[in-house]
């Protein structure tokens, strides 16, 4: 039977600052969120998801993420998205998980080399699963970015190859805050299980508080958990 | 033993810090072009002989020091 709260690990490190605002918003979203701190070298059992959320950890020190992807969680992590298991990095997870070699490319200094902290519009550019299935192809979702190193970078033929396979999947929608390559603002991994972007939809998923459209994309997750938890039943 | 990493932007990488850095020089009526902004780690490392130690720090530099899509690095072993 399907888990009707699935069950989200949410990986925190010295640093991470909205683990938080990602359970509550998860929470809110109908999962069953637990914490867990980065030197734990196994995830929960039963988890459906597991979220990287934002923050500075290890405080940006060499590069934004580089230390963290040495954590023992992220071992674990590793072996969770290998197994084929939905994995959401936000911000400074996206520059652990690229950091990490589980998606392509990197995050670098914004090319203003301004701390940018504001509503930006993205636009769907497939409505790839398991991230973005409540989402229409083509559809502009207004999310908050907070960052000072979010300029997604990668080879020109690293690029085209992912843009061949649809690993592009979010993109700015107009005017880019960060001087992205290809105004990317969000990857999928080849094997599209895990997926990184630095907007943050944990922070978009009240109207009241400006948007809701993040929402959109962690009930899209909250849906890949359910059903990765059916799988591996 | 003394190893010094000097870890630069690659060719063709935008260095916005560079360009701060170039504009400013320029600003104090420096005629200066192509500023790029690196880094220097110096490290002591127990090693048996130089190279060891420059094998161990080659090592360090791709696990860590430096990321080879937008990185190059440069090793100096003093005994």
């Amino acid at each position: 039977m399907s888990d009707e709260r699935p069950k989200v690990a949410v990986v925190a490190f010295p640093g991470s600052n909205d683990d938080h605002d990602a359970v509550w918003a998860l929470n809110a979203l109908g999962a069953d969120s637990v914490l867990v701190w980065h030197a734990a070298d196994r995830l929960p059992d039963d988890v459906g998801a597991v979220v990287l959320p934002g923050g500075f950890s290890y405080g940006d020190y060499l590069r934004c993420g580089a230390i963290a992807r040495f954590s023992p969680a992220m071992r674990a992590v590793a072996e969770f998205a290998a197994a084929g298991g939905p994995v959401l990095g936000i911000c400074n997870g996206f520059q652990i998980l690229c950091e990490a070699g589980l998606l392509p490319g990197v995050l670098r200094p914004n090319a203003s080399l301004s701390f940018i902290c504001r509503d930006v519009a993205v636009r769907v550019e497939l409505g790839a699963p398991p991230f973005t299935t409540r989402c229409k192809e083509g559809q502009e979702l207004v999310i908050p970015v907070k960052h000072g190193e979010g300029c997604w970078f990668a080879p020109p033929e690293l690029v085209g190859q992912l843009e061949q396979n649809g690993q592009i999947v979010l993109r700015y929608a107009g005017d880019n805050p960060n001087g992205s390559v290809d105004d990317v603002a969000g990857v999928v991994s080849e094997g599209g299980n895990v997926m990184g972007l630095m907007p943050h939809p944990e922070h978009a998923v009240d109207p009241l508080l400006g948007s809701g459209d993040g929402a959109l994309i962690l009930a899209s997750l909250l849906d890949a958990a359910r059903n990765f938890a059916l799988a591996t039943v | 033993m003394k190893a010094t990493v000097l870890v630069r932007p690659k060719q063709g990488i935008l260095d916005p810090q560079g360009q701060a850095v170039e504009d400013s020089l320029r600003h104090l009526g420096f005629a200066v072009a192509d500023a790029r902004i690196g880094r220097v780690i110096d490290l002591q490392v127990e090693a048996a002989d130089p190279a060891q130690a420059q094998a161990d720090v080659e090592r360090m530099c791709r696990e860590l020091l430096a990321n080879p899509l937008i990185e190059s690095y440069e090793i100096e072993i003093a005994p």
